[in-house]
């Protein structure tokens, strides 16, 4: 059985609140489903399941809200044992007017006791806890999920003070109704206080040097312009997509670069997932990830980023995208910046920056003619990498960038 | 209460209860009059009106013939010509004998009248089974009496509700009809030595308790606290209802119960189908759905016309057992 | 009674006259609400008097103003003839707020408490009982009133008229008992639903006086009321009166009268009371040139002003469905 957890989606977030599930015991999940929304101080985020199976059992209600960690579902893995009534069929699927399938045995045994003259209750299905009326409108109420309550009352049934035990027992600061959604100023508020808190810890604790270098884009621009003629105008790239190829291609070299400072030790990154710094029109920025850069097409990163930007405004960014980034990425040219050095995201130790394209003078081969220039800078942190390994990191973005078909 | 406030208190029974709120409105009031068949001269079948007859003489004491139509509608008349007649029906098995009267212009003429008429008449009736007498004398109608607008119906269970709701349903400007269980009247009980009226608007908790309500009425009443009290050994604290007014049902008490304990038995002497209880059932299910912990439960008589034999008879009706049982039921694992 | 104008006349010209006019009123009413039942302005039962004015008219002039009166569902005449306006008789039919009884009961339901008009009561005999009730409380408050139910000959059958008969006789009740015998009861002729068609002798094992009166002769009726309601009124007990009448429409607007021969109506008409009346007026020279066609315009124009009334009448709102099935809290508080 394994368990779906809420995820930490930022360095910061120690709590989230469930805001919606989309999906239901019973149904079949598999890795990468979104099966939830989660509210976080940055704002409403699905969330995607890691595991493939059958969703056992709903912990957690909408409403309730819970630590990182808190065990949120159990999602029974394909091929682990079931309750035997629950289990598929031997025989292929009975005809619609056979006989329906025995309830599941879980969800309470018979009553020991009916009453002598009454008519007997309707067996009860298989997916619905067994419960009195006043229990089903407190567990609503205390976000409690029933699923996960055993009931003491007739058959079994789970009554009004099993559910406040469980609630008692199982959301020790449970809410006594659910939480109204944040107004979008509450949530600019929170955004503001969780970019304050990463910052100011990156500040505090990781060391950081700066590195920049000038990059000529004349070829890259060149071989861009001519990519983008033959493309449809929706998948014309931006130099921002090569950038980003460069950027992860080049880590290659420099493993100490790409990975997450954790528990007083550096741990590298096989994969690339670079952060990407998107501003928010209204105030305040997200970093999602963009995964597995290196082993991607530019075309295909082209698509990925204009995903991540539109649904990063819209805020319905994936858990795992805002969670993972190993390295981060941050243009600024379009604001007209010539230079970035970029504060670090804790845990991870390095960002890179990009400063606005413009033409200026460039000497090449002893003339001086206008090129494409663009300022890519380095922070990094001195504990894990030297300003040496930083200049060569840079020197191999450059060098990349000037082999754009080659990205 | 403190002992200072302690006021005598008196010995006796339903039926001198009854007696006494009978000659209370004799005395209090000109306009009353008692009649009925054998309230005179026997004393009342069930010796509710000994003594009256020479008290308070023939013209206010009248004895009727046997004819329940005649003497329930001369009540009514007599009500619209400004008395207030106490129309005894010895049981209302007979009081079957004088449906057309109660509910066709009892009940009705008030509205027909458009407001014209009051009928302030009050019309006691004996009810219920218990004494090994058959199937035509051990009838419990109230339940088919309470399903009629226009008329009240009362339903004393105590010693102190037998003396005290006579008089006010002499006050109520429109018919009350008042059912005495017949097992009742030799029950015993206190009450102070100056009790009098009692409200007639409010059920009552008899027993306060937190896991289950009983809610009951009439003869009932004491099956159902003996049944709390089997309940209580158990650890199982039932809160017990005395519905007191039938009609109209007092909803906030009943369902103030309910909400507390979040489970109901109720226990009804008229058979199950159609029965009261499956109008008080209907309404918890109405206004508490969301409040329940268990199904309700209902303990009724068997659907059997009600036979002689004593062992027949008592399977027949609600007993504390049956009752308790009824309770544990919806209690489950905890008691079950 | 004034007999002083016309010494051996019953009447003298003004009471005849009137006495002419009520029952032309009663007639135009009657046709009149037979064409506006046929428009559908009125709805329910409808049963006309039509034939039967003589009893009405006979009766309600014999009595006191404070006599109580009970009646049955073909009732319009009675109502008419006790004085409550042809406006909130029409009204009511027509289900109108401004009807004698606010609209709640139509046609068999005519109730008008100040003239002591107890209704109609569309339950064959059901009245009866509750004209008991009225004679009782004016017999114990020693009022010197007469209460006359009137019913029909189809109450012959029913186990209230024997019980009432029996109890006012038993009790010296201070009822008249009027049966208004028009040969059917609904559809079933006398000699069919009756063992002992004579039924003042049928009355008279009960031990009251009664009598068999010509019902279509409005003097005979008169006067035969007149004489048991002194009688009555003396403390003499309660009197029986068969009138022998006749109704000339159907039982009811749907009535196809399969049950009867046309000419048997034909020959009912030759002694319509109307034109008896008339015939004895002028034999007895009450009637001078003119009064039959003045009078004929005068009922003209009331029944027309009432059926003006009813349609200008208003539809009680919706909101006051529930009024008056009991006695509203402010009407209890006031002193009764």
């Amino acid at each position: 059985m394994a368990e779906f957890r809420m995820p930490s989606l930022g360095a910061d977030m120690e709590a989230g609140t469930l805001v919606e599930w989309r999906v239901r015991p019973g149904d079949t999940v598999k890795r990468g489903d979104i099966v939830a929304l989660v509210e976080t101080q940055k704002g409403i985020i699905e969330v995607e399941l890691f595991e493939s199976g059958t969703l056992q059992e709903l912990l957690v209600k909408p409403g309730e809200k819970v630590p990182v960690g808190a065990v949120l579902a159990l999602v029974r893995a394909e091929g682990e044992a079931v309750a035997p009534s629950v289990a598929a069929p031997a025989q292929p699927p009975a005809p619609p007017s056979a006989t329906p399938p025995t309830p599941a045995p879980s969800v309470g045994a018979p009553p020991s006791a009916r009453p002598e003259t009454g008519v007997a209750p309707p067996a009860p299905s298989a997916h619905r806890p067994r419960a009195s009326p006043a229990a089903r409108s407190a567990a609503a109420r205390l976000g409690v999920d029933l699923a996960r309550v055993s009931g003491t009352g007739p058959g079994g049934a789970i009554s009004l003070e099993d559910v406040e035990r469980a609630a008692r027992a199982e959301a020790p600061p449970a809410p006594p109704s659910a939480p109204p959604l944040p107004s979008p100023e509450a949530r600019r508020a929170g955004m503001r206080q969780a970019i304050a808190a990463a910052m100011a810890r990156s500040k505090r604790e990781i060391p950081h040097y700066y590195l920049d270098t000038r990059i000529d884009l004349e070829r890259a621009r060149a071989w861009l312009r001519e990519q983008n003629e033959r493309l449809p105008v929706a998948e014309r790239m931006l130099p921002l997509v090569l950038f980003l190829k460069a950027v992860a291609l080049a880590t290659r070299q420099f493993p100490e670069l790409n990975g997450l400072w954790e528990g007083g030790a550096f741990r590298p990154s096989r994969a690339v997932h670079l952060g990407v710094v998107i501003s928010l029109r209204q105030g305040g920025l997200m970093v999602p990830a963009l995964h597995d850069v290196t082993e991607k097409p530019l075309g295909t990163l082209m698509r990925e980023l204009s995903d991540l930007i539109q649904r990063a405004r819209r805020g319905a960014l994936r858990s795992s995208e805002l969670a993972d980034s190993t390295l981060t990425v941050t243009s600024l040219g379009e604001p007209g910046a010539d230079r970035v050095l970029g504060v670090i995201f804790p845990p991870q130790v390095a960002i890179v920056g990009f400063g606005s394209v413009r033409e200026l003078p460039w000497v090449v081969e002893g003339r001086c003619v206008p090129r494409p220039l663009v300022t890519a800078s380095l922070s990094a942190d001195h504990r894990v990498s030297d300003g040496h390994r930083g200049a060569a990191f840079l020197a191999r973005v450059e060098r990349l960038l000037q082999e754009p078909e080659k990205l | 209460m403190p002992p200072g406030e302690r006021k005598a208190m008196v010995r006796m029974t339903y039926r001198e209860a009854v007696r006494a709120a009978v000659r209370e409105a004799l005395h209090r009031d000109p306009r009353v009059f008692l009649m009925g068949e054998d309230v005179g001269a026997y004393g009342g079948c069930y010796a509710v009106s000994k003594g009256c007859l020479a008290e308070f003489g023939a013209e206010r004491v009248r004895d009727t013939p046997l004819c329940e139509s005649a003497f329930v509608g001369a009540g009514i008349g007599a009500a619209m010509g400004g008395m207030r007649p106490i129309v005894e029906i010895m049981t209302v098995n007979f009081g079957l004998l004088a449906l057309d009267q109660i509910v066709n212009n009892a009940a009705t003429l008030r509205h027909m009248s458009g407001g014209q008429l009051s009928v302030p008449v009050v019309i006691r009736l004996a009810t219920g089974a218990g004494r090994q007498v058959a199937a035509q004398h051990s009838h419990s109608f109230e339940g088919w009496f309470a399903h009629i607008p226009g008329i009240k119906i009362l339903a004393p269970a105590t010693v102190e509700d037998a003396r005290g709701m006579l008089w006010s349903a002499l006050q109520e400007p429109d018919p009350v009809l008042i059912f005495e269980h017949a097992m009742l009247y030799a029950m015993e009980g206190e009450l102070p030595e100056d009790a009098g009226a009692v409200e007639i608007s409010h059920a009552a908790i008899r027993r306060p308790g937190r896991d289950v309500s009983l809610i009951t009425y009439g003869g009932s009443l004491h099956k159902t606290l003996a049944a709390a009290e089997l309940l209580a050994r158990e650890g199982i604290e039932a809160e017990v209802v005395d519905l007191r007014t039938l009609r109209p049902l007092d909803d906030e008490t009943i369902l103030g119960s309910v909400t507390r304990t979040r489970r109901a038995v109720l226990v009804d002497e008229g058979w199950r189908s159609g029965s009261l209880s499956a109008e008080l059932s209907a309404r918890i299910m109405e206004s508490a759905f969301y409040e329940l912990d268990a199904p309700v439960q209902r303990v009724c008589t068997a659907e059997v016309p009600i036979p002689y034999p004593k062992h027949l008879e008592d399977a027949a009706l609600p007993q504390p057992e049956s009752i308790a049982a009824a309770a544990r039921r919806t209690l489950g694992e905890r008691h079950g | 009674m004034s007999e002083a104008q016309a010494p051996g006349l019953p009447l003298n010209r003004d009471e005849a006259l009137a006495w002419l006019r009520q029952m032309q009123l009663i007639r135009r009413f009657e046709e009149a609400s037979a064409q506006a039942y046929s428009a559908g302005k009125i709805r329910g039962f409808l049963h006309l008097y039509i034939g039967e004015e003589a009893c009405a008219v006979g009766t309600l002039r014999a009595l006191q103003p404070d006599d109580a009166i009970v009646s049955h569902y073909r009732e319009h005449g009675h109502a008419l003839a006790r004085g409550v306006p042809a406006r909130a008789i029409m009204a009511e039919m027509f289900a109108k707020a401004e009807g004698c009884s606010r609209g709640r009961g139509g046609s068999m339901h005519l109730f008008d408490a100040s003239r002591r008009f107890y209704g109609g009561n569309a339950i064959v005999a059901g009245g009866l009982p509750l004209a008991l009730g009225l004679a009782l409380a004016d017999q114990m408050m020693r009022r010197p009133r007469v209460t006359t139910a009137i019913f029909g000959d189809g109450a012959v059958a029913e186990g209230e008229f024997h019980e009432s008969l029996n109890l006012a006789t038993l009790w010296k009740l201070p009822v008249l008992f009027v049966c208004e015998n028009n040969l059917y009861a609904m559809g079933t002729a006398l000699q069919r639903h009756e063992a002992q068609v004579n039924l003042a002798a049928r009355a008279s094992s009960y031990g009251l006086p009664a009598e068999s009166v010509d019902g279509m002769d409005v003097l005979a009726v008169a006067g035969a009321v007149r004489r048991a309601a002194a009688a009555i009124r003396s403390g003499g007990g309660p009197a029986f009166l068969e009138l022998r009448t006749y109704r000339f429409r159907a039982h009811s607007m749907y009535d196809p009268e399969l049950y009867r021969d046309k000419r048997e109506v034909e020959q009912w008409k030759l002694r319509d009371p109307i034109i008896l009346f008339i015939q004895w007026m002028r034999e007895a020279g009450l009637l001078s040139t003119g009064d039959l066609e003045r009078l004929e315009r005068e009922v003209e124009a009331e029944v027309s002003d009432a059926l003006d009334f009813a349609e200008a009448g208003t539809l009680e709102p919706v909101e006051d469905l529930t009024r008056d099935v009991y006695t509203p809290r402010e009407a209890r508080d006031a002193p009764r």
